[in-house]
């Protein structure tokens, strides 16, 4: 261990020095963003023309030698027993080359025991049954028409609150014993369940309930409560979940569009029964992911027993149709939340009570804002899963949360409104997060807080309102994450790691990273990812890819770097602790004397150097387990809003998102990550909404045509504030912000709603009926 | 989506040599030997293939018949507008901006640039039902010749407030909540060139007369042309389409108001709404309030009320009431 000392805290605000130990393997200390040349800097997407001109190949893009068409053929009941299947029409199609039968549903709970007569159980409609695979798709999807499915069908239920119902159809007749799967919490193992319903789960990775919600109750000058109601919102993410399999007797090869290279590899070798040194997953490019991307899937595994059967590769990309039915969604929600304070504002307690569906899944929960935004001695949550007939939640940006704060968030303001404080004050006094201080500083300013009017003292036909939304998210790390760095005799340098980037940028930081510490330009480093013959990266979720691979970037580079120094250090007659690499060159900081980084390479022992280096604990530890460091990605939200109280339509007119991801990398491109969460936090607060019907147990809207998304009118003026928070935990001090982003919006925007008309609402998407009810002119 | 054939006729006679069903006819599952449907600019027939709602076995392609691609206008006859003239031609042109404001107004709110470009107007006329329950596959309803409306009792947020006992699915066109307005005709040329000519208005079919279709239109028939009587001295209009969303989004309610004025005063008017029923609906007794009158806040608030006068919303639909209301009024007064 060597000490350093690092920056610590926010510039302007409370930046100072702090020493800590680091591994004596790892770099010095850098500066703050002002003193680096290409971290902190808004540097070019390095593939964005690969991009825009469509020579960046998705999973759909890849075409291999002889490669088969796979279709998959779904459930048209929402429940039902399989009594048989007949393939044979089908295989004798011509031009069919392969036909797969599940053995049983790879995605959602899995009660224990309960017969099993070969064919999986349909409890959805949309659910995977079988796949055909044949010389190009449209003979594929005539074949499925060719399998005959006998079915039994039995009774369902799709509607929560009739799930919860004693007597209700039951989705699961057996026990569900395993682990939520949406990663929203409400999904502890071994749960009670109760008909459809399970639960509670009270904990989190923050701990379970504190003090005594009672008695803080009863301590309470003002009591606020109400019910909240959230829908269940679909990924959509424009590429949809898809493979490429191609399976060979020594090497069983995926092409995947998947958030976890490493995950899809780990899964694959195990249904298989293949060493995962047989297996190998590519994601070179993807099309988006919100938390639904894991793993084989049904798909997965279909097309790679296709290709097993067939001897040919099979491309197996799902539908649209498909993408909304069965592939994941962000669990709907009821929950009823109460809060108590002081007539000073301070909190005494804060009650959670929630049900959500997860369908077939679990994990329904509201997340951690009630229990983690504001200081509260006394804190119960219980969360419950119901299980209803309708396609598995997944993990959705930072699952739960948006959900969670949307009831939080508008308590809080209510709480304000009665305790006559602004609502911005408030916060201040019962948040004790510095940086959320310094966002709601900066975001008040941006928005012009002060000109906010009193609720619906807007006059005219259409009124404006001006809302605030707060947020937290742990900052997560994988410490699975290596990085390799090599530098060839040619003079290149390259980078490689098995993690993805899934739209946000990571091909891009890993250059600016790798360029800073070796004195380069972020052009000049190849970057090699995507790929799991590479060193295994972090999976691209909880948005810990930043704060997980830059830090092991950095300390191969900075491996690679002593080396090449270590070799050029008795060429030039110095020591080599005495070289640094600056601007293409080496130094040397005693003497002055130089050589270009270009001959130092050309004169190599090797043909190649290669360093690599994994993601290291947090420097002074992490916060829980090796897994959460220290502090938050703390957020604050800002919207105006104008809502025409004679059609209830609601436009976004501004967002203000003020973020901290600890050292800003790129702010172009957090800004784009924010802009996108922004994005996706209005398509949820106002049009999003998967409808089922309740009688016949189809989604009528698996389309995007009215399975309504944001499109680009619904798209406000977006400002981003990105604070710099330095931490002093890792080389990098980086972290995510992918979730963060979206946590607020749908709270911020009700808030403004209310503040516009001075009426709240309880229920997402804020449609205009919704509205027009609430203005009683319905 | 099913293997199918495709031809590209270039004359009309034998265009209909080759058509041997309406698409309304085999989206019942009425079984047509070598089905043969019109296409114009395919943007409603391949959402329906693709849903598999119908799956013709060829195709016929009008594109290439000669004269259906113009717009004329004239002072004295009127707007003479080509079956295969696309919305995106509607919406840019001058005449149509200056003289049939309402009807630019619904243009240039439908669907989406990229869809404009293609759509034809034709096409959009005969365009089938959004209705979610038509539109699955997985719902045999009475307009696929089943036995039950999946609607009255399920999801209707998207539906009809007037006519609603039988299929309350609304016609999709909001293009003809304007042209209904300006009393436009429809051009419907039948084999050996038989032409006739009918009111828009006249053109749509209610669930009552035949709940599996939303047209007279019969086999073999095209749509050859639409045309707009010449605007009278005086003439005004309006239309507003409201939807949940303002980038492309079907209407959850649209109203056109044209109006023959002298001064201030409205000497005749015809209020339309869209996305109301299961055909464009007059709104009559709102029109009798307006006629003879000035225009006021005061009354164009009792023409909104009077505008819904008589609906019967479902269960998941009484919003649009107040919504009708409110874009009705706003028409109203724009005409001043
Ligand atoms: C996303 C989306 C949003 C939309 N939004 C709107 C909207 O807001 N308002 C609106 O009005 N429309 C809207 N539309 C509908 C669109 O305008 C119509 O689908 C389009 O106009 C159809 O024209 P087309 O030329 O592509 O017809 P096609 O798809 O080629 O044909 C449609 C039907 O009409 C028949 N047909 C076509 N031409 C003729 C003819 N000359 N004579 C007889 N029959 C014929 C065909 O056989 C077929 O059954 C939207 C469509 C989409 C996909």
């Amino acid at each position: 261990m060597r000490k350093e000392k690092f920056p610590i805290g926010i510039p302007g605000v409370n930046l100072r020095e702090i020493e800590r130990e680091v591994p004596v393997t790892e770099p010095p200390a850098w500066p703050i963003n002002d003193k680096l040349k290409h971290v902190g800097k808004s540097v070019k997407r390095t593939d964005a023309i690969l991009k825009v001109t469509g020579k960046a190949k998705y999973t759909a893009d890849i075409n291999l030698p002889g490669m088969l068409q796979g279709r998959m053929l779904r459930s048209p009941h929402p429940s039902a027993k399989i009594l048989s299947i007949d393939t044979s029409a089908a295989e004798a199609f011509p031009g069919v080359k392969a036909v797969y039968v599940l053995r049983s549903n790879m995605s959602g709970a899995e009660p224990k025991g309960g017969e099993d007569n070969g064919y999986p159980e349909i409890k959805y409609a949309g659910q995977a049954i079988a796949g055909v695979a044949a010389k190009d798709g449209q003979t594929a999807e005539e074949a499925l028409k060719l399998i005959k499915v006998e079915y039994q069908t039995m009774p369902f239920v799709v509607d929560m609150d009739e799930a919860r119902e004693p007597g209700a159809p039951l989705v699961f007749e057996q026990q569900v014993e395993q682990e939520e799967t949406g990663g929203g919490g409400g999904g502890a193992k071994g749960l009670e369940q109760q008909g459809n319903v399970r639960g509670p789960s009270t904990k989190s990775f923050f701990g379970g309930p504190r003090g005594d919600v009672e008695q803080g109750m009863a301590e309470a000058d003002v009591i606020v409560e109400g019910i909240f109601r959230t829908q269940v919102q679909t990924h959509s993410a424009l590429e949809t979940h898809g493979i490429v399999a191609d399976w060979k007797p020594d090497m069983l090869t995926v092409y995947a569009s998947t958030q976890s290279t490493k995950g899809v590899r780990s899964e694959m070798a195990s249904i298989f029964d293949l060493p995962e040194s047989k297996v190998r997953v590519i994601c070179e490019y993807m099309g988006g992911g919100f938390g639904a991307k894991y793993g084989a899937g049904n798909f997965g595994v279909t097309a790679v027993n296709l290709s097993k059967i067939s001897g040919q590769p099979v491309k197996l990309m799902l539908d649209r149709k498909a993408e909304h039915l069965a592939v994941g969604n962000r669990p709907n929600s009821w929950q009823e939340l109460k809060i108590g304070a002081k007539k000073d504002g301070t909190l005494t307690a804060i009650k959670q009570e929630s049900y959500g569906t997860a369908g077939i899944g679990l994990g329904a929960g509201v997340g951690r804002v009630a229990q983690a935004v504001y200081e509260c001695p006394n804190f119960l949550t219980e969360q419950y899963d119901v299980f209803t007939n309708a396609g598995p939640g997944a993990a959705f940006r930072a699952p739960g949360n948006p959900q969670g704060a949307f009831a939080l968030e508008q308590l809080i303001d209510e709480l304000a409104e009665k305790l006559g404080t602004d609502a911005l004050e408030l916060r201040d006094k019962i948040d004790n997060s510095v940086v959320r201080k310094e966002e709601r500083r900066l975001a008040a300013k941006a928005i012009n807080w002060s000109r906010r009017k009193k609720p619906g003292s807007d006059t005219g036909v259409i009124k404006r309102g001006i809302g605030v939304a707060q947020s937290t998210w742990p900052r997560l790390i994988d410490i699975d994450s290596t990085a390799e760095v090599r530098m060839y005799r040619d003079g290149t340098v390259e980078i490689r790691s098995g993690v993805m980037d899934i739209g946000t940028g990571t091909r891009t930081i890993l250059s600016q990273i790798v360029a800073e510490e070796l004195g380069l330009e972020p052009e000049q480093i190849s970057v090699k990812i995507g790929d799991t013959l590479f060193p295994n990266g972090p999976a691209s979720g909880g948005s810990k890819v930043s704060g997980s691979i830059t830090p092991a970037a950095r300390n191969a580079a900075y491996k690679a770097k002593q080396e090449i120094l270590k070799q050029a250090a008795p060429k030039m007659e110095e020591k080599a602790a005495d070289l640094e690499l600056k601007d293409g060159m080496i130094v040397s900081k005693t003497s002055g004397k130089t050589m270009s980084f270009k001959d130092a390479l050309k004169q190599m022992r090797t043909s190649q150097i290669m360093t690599s280096a994994s993601r290291e604990d947090d420097y002074g530890g992490f916060m829980v387990g090796t897994f959460i460091s220290h502090g938050d990605l703390g957020s604050v939200q800002m919207a105006e809003v104008s809502v025409n109280t004679e059609t209830g339509f609601v436009k976004v007119e501004k967002i203000v998102a003020a973020h901290s991801c600890g050292r800003p990398l790129n702010p172009m491109q957090i800004q784009s990550q924010v802009n996108g969460g922004v994005i996706q936090g209005i398509s949820y607060a106002l049009y999003e909404d998967r409808v089922m019907d309740k009688n016949t147990g189809h989604m009528l809207n698996a389309n995007l045509d009215q399975y309504k998304i944001a499109f680009s009118m619904e798209i406000p003026d977006i400002e981003v504030i990105n604070i710099e928070e330095y931490t002093a935990r890792s080389s990098t001090d980086a972290f995510g912000i992918a979730e963060p982003a979206n946590i607020a919006t749908a709270a911020a925007v009700a808030n403004a709603i209310y503040n516009a008309i001075g009426v709240r609402l309880y229920e997402l998407p804020m449609t205009p009926d919704k509205v027009l009810k609430a203005l009683n002119l319905v | 989506m099913k293997k199918f054939t495709w031809v590209q006729p270039d004359n009309i006679d034998e265009a209909q040599r080759q058509i041997n069903a309406v698409t309304a006819t085999i989206a019942t599952g009425k079984t047509i030997q070598g089905a043969a449907v019109i296409k114009a600019g395919g943007v409603d027939l391949l959402d329906l293939m693709k849903e598999n709602i119908i799956a013709p076995a060829k195709i016929v392609s009008i594109n290439a018949l000669p004269g259906l691609g113009k717009i004329g206008f004239d002072e004295k006859s009127g707007l003479r507008i080509g079956a295969l003239v696309k919305l995106s031609d509607l919406e840019e042109n001058a005449e149509i901006k200056k003289h049939y404001a309402a009807l630019h107004e619904s243009v240039s709110h439908a669907a989406t640039p990229q869809i404009r470009n293609m759509a034809t107007l034709g096409g959009n006329l005969a365009q089938r039902p959004r209705c979610w329950y038509f539109r699955s596959e997985d719902h045999k309803c009475l307009k696929k010749g089943g036995t039950k409306c999946f609607a009255q009792e399920g999801q209707n947020q998207i539906h009809g407030i007037f006519n609603t006992e039988i299929c309350p699915c609304v016609h999709s066109s909001s293009v003809s909540t304007a042209l209904v307005a300006f009393g436009a005709q429809v051009e419907i040329t039948g084999a050996k060139g038989k032409l006739r000519n009918v009111p828009l208005a006249e053109f749509f079919v209610s669930p009552q007369v035949d709940v599996t279709r939303e047209n007279i239109l019969e086999r073999g028939e095209i749509i050859t042309a639409l045309t707009v009587p010449a605007p009278p001295k005086g003439q005004k209009s309006w239309y507003i389409k409201q939807a949940a969303k303002e980038s492309y989004d079907w209407a959850l309610a649209d109203a056109a108001v044209v109006a023959q004025m002298s001064g201030d005063t409205i000497k005749d008017v015809k209020i339309v709404l869209g996305a109301a029923a299961p055909t464009p609906y007059r709104a009559t007794a709102a029109e009798q309030l307006l006629r003879g009158q000035k225009v006021s806040e005061k009354l164009a608030v009792q023409v909104g009320t009077a505008a819904v006068e008589g609906a019967t919303p479902l269960a998941h639909n009484a919003y649009k009431v107040p919504m009708f209301k409110a874009i009705v009024k706003e028409c109203v007064l724009n005409l001043v």
